[in-house]
């Protein structure tokens, strides 16, 4: 009855999706307040009404209602409650309904906090999220509707959740990356809505700003998490695979890094007017390609969803639907859109135009090197090739380094009128402190690399920029404290963002070239030599969990003799789909992961035992939540929290030029 | 019109102009040139079988993994097993280093790395996958038509 009922409240979000798109649209021809308000309301309707179905699915697998198909495919009597809770969006149609849930949240956020907004403006953004919406919804009910029942012969347990997914990484994992791929329809709808009206003022860019803020950070802390979350869960220790769906978060990350950046500069400074727009286009583009590429299956990944060709076509009309509409209004609305504002080759702006620039080349070679087997297939007639991952690194790194130098310059740089003195004041000096402690750093490496040091150099030349940035704020202020509590949040988000990226870089050249890999042959009680380390096998022995019987290992290491840990990796079958898991042991430090993992039980005893010593590896994912941390921190800017609006956004920039503000 | 007298904002747009072509330049002949040694063809087992694939080339090829056709070295990690079509074309797989979980006789997999003149094919690579249920699609072209007891069907 329940599952009836839930099936019944997501159509009847899909009907005021529709209803929202209609009447505020009619409101708005006609000129009537009084239709255009109902927006509100309908959005609460709608979030609502997808709150409750989704709980309705949420019962369902609580009580393990096995006649619902989805719940007889993804759950078990056994399963932990959490994991009954999670399994809800571990497979497709479950997934996609927490998305419509994402979007509804979203759209009743942006109607809750866009009062001040003019009334036709917010119409017009609330009718495209909406419109948005009823896509969706259609897309889930006629699509891969998660209540539907197998009465009257419905299995009596069910086949258990993927026990990759049975783990708290995915209880957080894709909440966060959902909250974060449909948060870019908030400032895409904002760049229709604005295009739709005419009205591609600065406004539109101060309000859809702290959103794309707050939706790029999640984006980041999904990517963040998804890859720490791969890094122990798949046992095998890496972190990043350059696999077709990882790229298909990672483009969207990519594009809306830039959006950020040049959001900035067009509320600021007025500037790339019509260059944001396309990105708040390109940006949820991006996000509509990577849901099409999860879960059409058209390309080999190992994050294998339910393969339909059918839901893959639908997402893809979806999608050119979203796109080509977009691109038509663009090409009507902002293509003579000019700005006669000036700035000078050395300013900030012109540094925000390099870091776009670069963001996107990178996004549209991460693109080609994803679609091109499905070009390749087409043109030859089905011949299947792969893209390694050699191609991205061989290409995305070098564009990394440019943007790197250029975040290095860009803390000190001012907006507008910049001459070349004061753009490189102190700029050689940080440079050569840099690439002394990078080369002095190396050399007490076992194994020094020239990747390591030009990384390394360029980090710690952020670093320094930052410092010396944070230098400027308070030099000629009597009160130096106070002069740090009166910067703006913006200022220590650009801070903390700027150190992540460092801090990331650093983990992710010396977690690659620096890391010791062996698979090793372990009868119990045997012991081999790891880098410095002493690793020592004591052989397996039988644990049972909830829902798993283990063959759990005891490997100790020790360094010089003295023990440093003892690690109890897992090999897990699971009971109800018999699949066999391994569960890594991993002693996680500040300087470095040890991580053990077991292979198979080989003859005589023995095992296949792999070692990794991964330097620094923690600090890709700590660097990672800094970056989306600074875009929480943005939004609790004080300019965002005061209620009125301010009339000029040139006034601001007039006075005293900002240093590194926003 | 000449450099020295031009307007400060066109002069910007020079300089933008020259900096997009020469950006995009560039990450064109790096992207085409890294693609063009990064591609890396599927051969199914009768391609191999009948020598149509390139020796000493990196590769994928892929198939099921024949029933009983495991063997473990007795003192390393090196495994040898066939893959086959199951329509009785298949080649012998040499890999050294730890299978993915799940990896078992009669299951799909896609494994890259090269062919020898022997004709084993040495695999740098197994793809691991996520769920049982999931089949690659090169593999699920490899099997069409074959229809043994216990394949997976899509």
């Amino acid at each position: 009855m329940i599952v009836e009922l839930g099936h019944f409240c997501l159509v009847l979000a899909c009907l005021l999706s529709l209803l929202m798109v209609v009447v505020p649209a009619l409101g708005l021809w006609r000129g009537q307040s009084s239709l255009m308000t109902m927006a509100t309301t309908l959005a609460a309707g709608m979030f609502v009404f997808t709150l409750l179905s989704f709980l309705a699915l949420v019962q369902a697998f609580v009580v393990s209602d096995f006649s619902v198909g989805y719940v007889a495919r993804n759950s078990n009597t056994l399963l932990p409650l959490q994991y009954k809770v999670s399994a809800v969006w571990g497979a497709h149609e479950g997934s996609f309904l927490l998305w419509t849930l994402v979007m509804s949240f979203w759209t009743v956020m942006v109607a809750g906090f866009s009062k001040p907004l003019s009334q036709d403006m917010r119409t017009r953004v609330l009718i495209v999220m909406a419109g948005l919406s009823f896509g969706f919804y259609l897309f889930l009910i006629l699509t891969s509707n998660p209540f539907e029942r197998t009465l009257p012969f419905y299995p009596s347990e069910g086949a258990d959740l993927n026990p990759l997914l049975q783990d708290f990484g995915l209880i957080i994992h894709p909440p966060l990356l959902y909250m974060g791929y449909v948060g870019l329809a908030v400032p895409f709808a904002f760049a229709i809505a604005s295009l739709w009206g005419n009205t591609l003022d600065v406004s539109w860019a101060r309000w859809s700003r702290p959103w794309t803020n707050v939706a790029w950070a999640f984006l980041t802390m999904g990517i963040t998490l998804g890859s720490w979350w791969a890094y122990y869960e798949l046992g095998w220790g890496g972190w990043w695979f350059w696999d077709a769906v990882e790229n298909a978060s990672f483009m969207p990350w990519l594009i809306a890094t830039a959006l950020v950046h040049s959001l900035a500069a067009t509320e600021k400074r007025g500037v790339f007017k019509s260059w944001t727009v396309l990105l708040a286009i390109f940006g949820f583009s991006f996000s509509l390609l990577g849901a099409f590429l999860v879960r059409s299956g058209v390309l080999t990944s190992v994050h294998a969803f339910a393969v339909d060709a059918e839901r893959g076509l639908a997402i893809l009309w979806f999608l050119a639907i979203v796109i080509g509409c977009s691109l038509l209004l663009y090409s009507a609305r902002a293509w003579n859109l000019r700005s006669n504002i000036t700035f000078s080759a050395t300013s900030r702006e012109n540094l925000i135009l390099g870091n776009n620039l670069i963001l996107t080349i990178s996004a549209l070679v991460v693109l080609l090197g994803t679609l091109y087997p499905l070009g390749y297939e087409a043109f030859t007639g089905g011949a299947k090739i792969s893209i390694g991952p050699p191609y991205f690194n061989a290409v995305f790194v070098p564009l990394m380094l440019p943007l790197l130098a250029l975040m290095a310059l860009s803390a000190t740089s001012r907006w507008w009128k910049t001459d070349r003195q004061t753009l490189l004041k102190g700029k050689p000096v940080t440079l050569g402190i840099a690439v002394a402690a990078s080369i002095g750093l190396t050399l007490m490496l076992p194994n020094p690399n020239l990747w390591v040091i030009a990384i390394g150099s360029l980090s710690i030349w952020i670093v320094l920029g930052l410092v010396q940035a944070l230098a400027y704020q308070v030099r000629n202020k009597q009160d130096k404290m106070l002069a740090l509590f009166q910067r703006p949040m913006s200022f220590y988000a650009m801070l903390v963002g700027h150190t992540g990226i460092a801090v990331s870089a650093l983990g992710i050249v010396a977690a690659v070239t620096l890391s010791e890999e062996v698979d090793l042959r372990m009868t119990p009680g045997s012991e081999a030599r790891v880098d410095v380390y002493d690793v020592k096998f004591f052989g397996t022995t039988a644990v049972q969990g909830p829902n798993y019987v283990a063959d759990q290992g005891r490997i100790e290491i020790r360094r010089d003799s003295t023990l440093v840990t003892t690690l109890f990796p897992e090999k897990r079958r699971y009971l109800a789909s018999n699949s066999v898991m391994t569960e890594a042991a991993i002693e996680a430090r500040f300087l470095g992961d040890l991580y053990v993992a077991l292979g198979e039980p080989l003859s005589e005893g023995a095992w296949a035992v792999r070692v990794h010593i991964k330097p620094f590896v923690r600090w890709i994912w700590f660097g990672g939540l800094m970056i989306a941390l600074s875009g929480m921190m943005s939004v609790f800017d004080q300019r965002y929290r005061s209620r009125k609006r301010r009339v000029s956004p040139e006034t601001s920039d007039s006075g005293e030029l900002e240093v590194a503000h926003g | 019109m000449k450099f020295g007298v031009m307007k400060p904002h066109r002069r910007n747009q020079l300089l933008l102009i020259f900096v997009l072509v020469l950006g995009l330049g560039l990450a064109l002949t790096f992207t085409l040139r890294a693609l063009d040694s990064n591609i890396n063809l599927f051969y199914a087992p009768a391609e191999i079988k009948n020598g149509q694939t390139p020796i000493g080339k990196r590769i994928r090829a892929g198939g099921m993994v024949k029933a009983k056709s495991v063997r473990r070295a007795p003192d390393s990690l090196e495994v040898h097993f066939a893959v086959t079509d199951l329509k009785g074309s298949d080649f012998e797989v040499r890999y050294t280093g730890i299978l993915p979980d799940l990896f078992r006789e009669g299951q799909g997999v896609v494994a890259t790395g090269t062919l020898g003149r022997d004709g084993v094919f040495s695999a740098e690579e197994i793809l691991a996958k996520h769920d049982e249920k999931y089949m690659p699609p090169e593999v699920a072209m490899v099997i069409e038509g074959a229809e043994p007891a216990g394949a997976t069907t899509l």
